[in-house]
C-alpha cells in the first residue's frame, strides 16, 4: 500500500469558552457615549447574558483550533451510506453570497423579489424536469420535514374524498423516519418485508393493500442501494385500492436523468437537495427537502406558492384552499435553492453523468472488495453497497472497530448498523465525485484492515489511534450524558 | 457478539420469536428480553416502560430499548395487564445486560389468560429458530 493518508499532527486542546479569558476582557471597543445615560425601567433589567469575556485572537483561535479537529468533505472521503456526502462545488458558494440573494429580505414586497422569485420558480421547474414530476414545493428544510409534508398531503387528498384510512405500508428497506413521518398523520405503519433478493415484490403488497391503507411508502434506490425494480406492478395494485405511492427520493443520486420516476407510478416523490444537489449538508443544515407531486395533488401543495401572472410577474400566493398550509417560516431555506439552482445550471446534462459514475464508483467498490467482506446482496448496486462482518466475527473483531480503525487511515467511516434488515451492515457510498486514485486507496484500506482484522485484531479493538480523541465511551456517554456547558 | 453456544437459555422461562422470554410465577408473568437479545443489541442505555395499570394484547409494543446501535420495540409475549415495571432500569439499564433472567426483568403481567403462555417455544424450539434464522 502506498503510503496513508490519514498521519499524526499537532492539533491543539481548547477549553470551553467560559474557561478561557478574564473579567472585563473584550474583543471590541464601543464607540463612546454620546447622549445623556437614561434610566431603565426595573421591569426590564436583570442579569445579563453570561457572555465570556474574551479577546479577539482568543475567539478567533478557539474556532480555528476547532475546525482542525472536524473532517469534512473538503478533507477527505467521506463513504457515509445513505448520506451522499459528495463534493460540494465552490461556485454554488458564490452564486449563494450574491448580495442580491443574501442580502434580500423575506418581507419585500413581491414587485422587488423578482429575482428571488424567479430562482425559485425555476428550481421547481428543473427539478420537475429531472424527475417526471408536475409540480412541487420547495418550503421543506429537510428530507424528513419532506416526508411529513407528502403525509399530510396524502391525509388531506383522503379527507377531501372523504375516505378515512388508517394504515401505510412501508418496507424493511424505507429510511428510518418514514414509519415516524406516516404515524405523525396519523398512520399505522404496516412493515412489508423486502423479497429475498432485497427489493420489494409486488405480492406482499397485494396482501396488505386494502381499503384501509392510504398506501405505500417505499425509498428507491431502497436502503440496501438496491433498484426496486417492481414499482409499476406495485403502484398499479396500490392505486387499483384507491391509494397513494410515495417515494422517499433520498437517493436519487443514482438516478438523476436516468429513471422518469413518475412513470414509475409514483404519486409524491421528495428530494434531498443537500444530498442529490450538492448543498451542504454537514453541522445539522440548513438543508431541504422539496415534495414533488401528480398535478391530481398539485391543489394540496403547501402556500405560499409562486405563481405567474399574465404580464409574467411573480407573486407568492396563498390562495389556495385546499392547501395543507405552511410548514416553514416565509419560503424555505432559500440559500440552499441559490446554490441547488446553481449546481443544476452548471452541471446540465451532466447531472445524468454525475449519477452514472455514482453507480459506476459504488458497483466497483462492490466488486473489488466482495472477497474480503461479506456482501448479503450479490447483485449489480446503485450508488451504494452494503457489506457486514460475517468474515471478521470470528476474530472477535465487529462493524464498529472495522469503521473506527478506518479512521486510523484518514477517511470517515461508512454507515453502520443501517440498514437494520442486514446484521452488522457496513454501507458505502463513494459518490460521483472521488476519483479512482482516492477509491482504490479506500480499497486497498479496507483489505488491509480486514487483514489486521485476522492477524492483529487488538488494531482493530482499540481503534482510532491517531485521531485527536481516541474510542470514546459512547455507552457512558449514553448513560450518563453530560449536556452542561 | 457471542456465538449462540456461549449464550444462556434456562429451562424454566419460554421464549417468544421477538426474543422475550416469560415466566409464569404465582398467576403473575414476568417477562423481559433474553441472552441473545441482549448480546445483539449491546449496551443497553436507555428503557422506555409502560406504566402500571396499563393493559396491552399479546402481540402489542409495550416499550422499547435502546443500546448504542438501535432502538428496538419490545413486544408483550402474552395479553394482560401490567402490574409491576422495574424501576431500577431508569438509573441502571445495564442490569439487562449483566442478568437479563434476573435483575433485569422488564415487567410483569397479570395476564387475561394464563394459558397463553404455552403458545410460547421452549428452549429447543426457540433455539432451533435461532439457528434457522442465522
Amino acid at each position: 500500500m502506498k503510503e496513508r493518508t490519514g498521519t499524526t499532527g499537532l492539533v491543539f486542546n481548547e477549553p470551553l469558552l467560559w474557561e478561557m479569558g478574564r473579567t472585563g476582557r473584550s474583543g471590541m471597543s464601543p464607540p463612546p457615549r454620546d447622549v445623556e445615560p437614561a434610566e431603565v425601567c426595573e421591569e426590564l433589567q436583570g442579569k445579563g447574558p453570561d457572555f465570556p469575556d474574551l479577546s479577539e485572537p482568543e475567539v478567533v483561535r478557539h474556532y480555528t483550533r476547532l475546525s482542525q479537529w472536524n473532517f469534512g468533505v473538503d478533507s477527505g472521503m467521506y463513504p457515509l451510506g445513505s448520506c451522499t456526502m459528495k463534493y460540494n462545488p465552490k461556485t454554488n458558494e458564490r452564486q449563494a453570497a450574491r448580495k442580491g440573494f443574501a442580502s434580500a429580505h423575506p418581507l419585500l414586497p413581491d414587485e422587488l423579489s423578482q429575482g428571488a422569485l424567479r430562482l425559485m420558480a425555476e428550481l421547481e421547474r428543473c427539478l420537475a424536469q429531472i424527475t417526471g414530476m408536475d409540480a412541487g414545493t420547495l418550503q421543506p428544510a429537510a428530507g424528513a420535514q419532506g416526508e411529513l409534508t407528502g403525509m399530510l398531503i396524502i391525509h388531506r387528498w383522503f379527507e377531501n374524498r372523504d375516505d378515512r384510512r388508517t394504515k401505510i405500508i412501508v418496507p424493511d428497506t424505507a429510511h428510518g423516519t418514514n414509519p415516524a413521518s406516516a404515524a405523525l398523520c396519523g398512520f399505522r405503519a404496516l412493515a412489508a418485508r423486502s423479497g429475498p433478493h432485497g427489493i420489494l415484490l409486488p405480492e406482499t403488497i397485494e396482501e396488505l393493500m386494502d381499503d384501509e391503507t392510504a398506501g405505500v411508502m417505499v425509498t428507491n434506490p431502497n436502503t440496501l442501494g438496491l433498484f426496486e425494480e417492481n414499482m409499476e406492478e406495485i403502484s398499479r395494485i396500490v392505486h387499483e385500492r384507491g391509494g397513494l405511492v410515495y417515494c422517499d427520493g433520498a437517493n436519487m443520486n443514482a438516478l438523476m436523468g436516468l429513471v422518469d420516476m413518475a412513470s414509475t407510478g409514483i404519486d409524491i416523490l421528495h428530494l434531498n437537495l443537500h444530498k442529490t444537489f450538492s448543498t451542504p449538508h454537514g453541522g445539522g443544515g440548513p438543508g431541504s427537502g422539496p415534495v414533488m407531486v401528480r398535478k391530481e395533488l398539485e391543489p394540496f401543495l403547501p402556500v405560499p406558492r409562486v405563481v405567474e401572472d399574465e404580464s409574467g410577474a411573480l407573486r407568492l400566493s396563498e390562495n389556495h384552499p385546499l392547501s395543507i398550509g405552511k410548514v416553514h417560516t416565509f419560503y424555505g431555506n432559500f440559500g440552499v435553492m441559490v446554490k441547488a439552482l446553481s449546481y443544476i445550471l452548471s452541471m446540465g446534462p451532466n447531472l445524468k453523468r454525475a449519477s452514472e459514475l455514482a453507480v459506476l464508483n459504488a458497483n466497483y467498490i462492490k466488486e473489488l472488495l466482495k472477497d474480503t467482506y461479506h456482501l448479503p446482496y450479490d447483485r449489480t448496486c446503485m450508488h451504494e453497497c452494503v457489506f457486514t462482518d460475517a468474515l471478521q466475527q470470528s476474530y472477535g473483531v465487529t462493524t464498529l472497530d472495522i469503521s473506527k480503525r478506518l479512521m486510523d487511515y484518514g477517511f470517515h467511516p461508512p454507515t453502520i448498523y443501517f440498514p437494520l434488515v442486514v446484521k452488522g451492515a457496513l454501507m458505502i457510498e463513494p459518490t460521483e465525485t472521488e476519483s479512482k486514485e482516492t477509491i482504490d486507496t479506500f480499497i486497498e484500506s479496507m483489505r488491509s484492515i480486514a487483514r489486521e482484522a485476522r492477524e492483529e485484531p487488538d488494531l482493530l479493538l482499540n481503534a482510532p489511534h491517531y485521531c485527536k480523541t481516541e474510542r470514546l465511551d459512547e455507552t457512558g456517554a449514553a448513560r450518563k450524558p453530560c449536556l452542561a456547558g | 457478539m457471542k456465538e449462540i453456544s456461549e449464550l444462556l437459555f434456562p429451562d424454566d422461562v419460554f421464549y417468544a420469536e421477538d426474543h422475550e422470554w416469560a415466566r409464569l410465577d404465582g398467576g403473575v408473568i414476568t417477562v423481559g428480553i433474553n441472552d441473545y437479545a441482549q448480546d445483539q443489541l449491546g449496551d443497553i442505555v436507555y428503557v422506555e416502560l409502560p406504566r402500571v395499570g396499563d393493559t396491552f394484547e399479546k402481540g402489542e409494543e409495550f416499550g422499547t430499548v435502546e443500546s448504542v446501535k438501535a432502538v428496538s420495540e419490545l413486544y408483550m409475549p402474552v395479553g394482560g395487564e401490567i402490574v409491576a415495571v422495574n424501576t431500577d432500569l431508569e438509573d441502571s439499564p445495564e442490569l439487562i445486560n449483566q442478568s437479563p433472567y434476573g435483575d433485569g426483568w422488564l415487567i410483569k403481567v397479570k395476564p387475561d389468560d394464563e394459558t397463553e403462555i404455552e403458545e410460547l417455544m421452549d428452549k429447543e424450539t426457540y433455539l432451533a429458530m435461532l439457528k434457522e434464522e442465522d
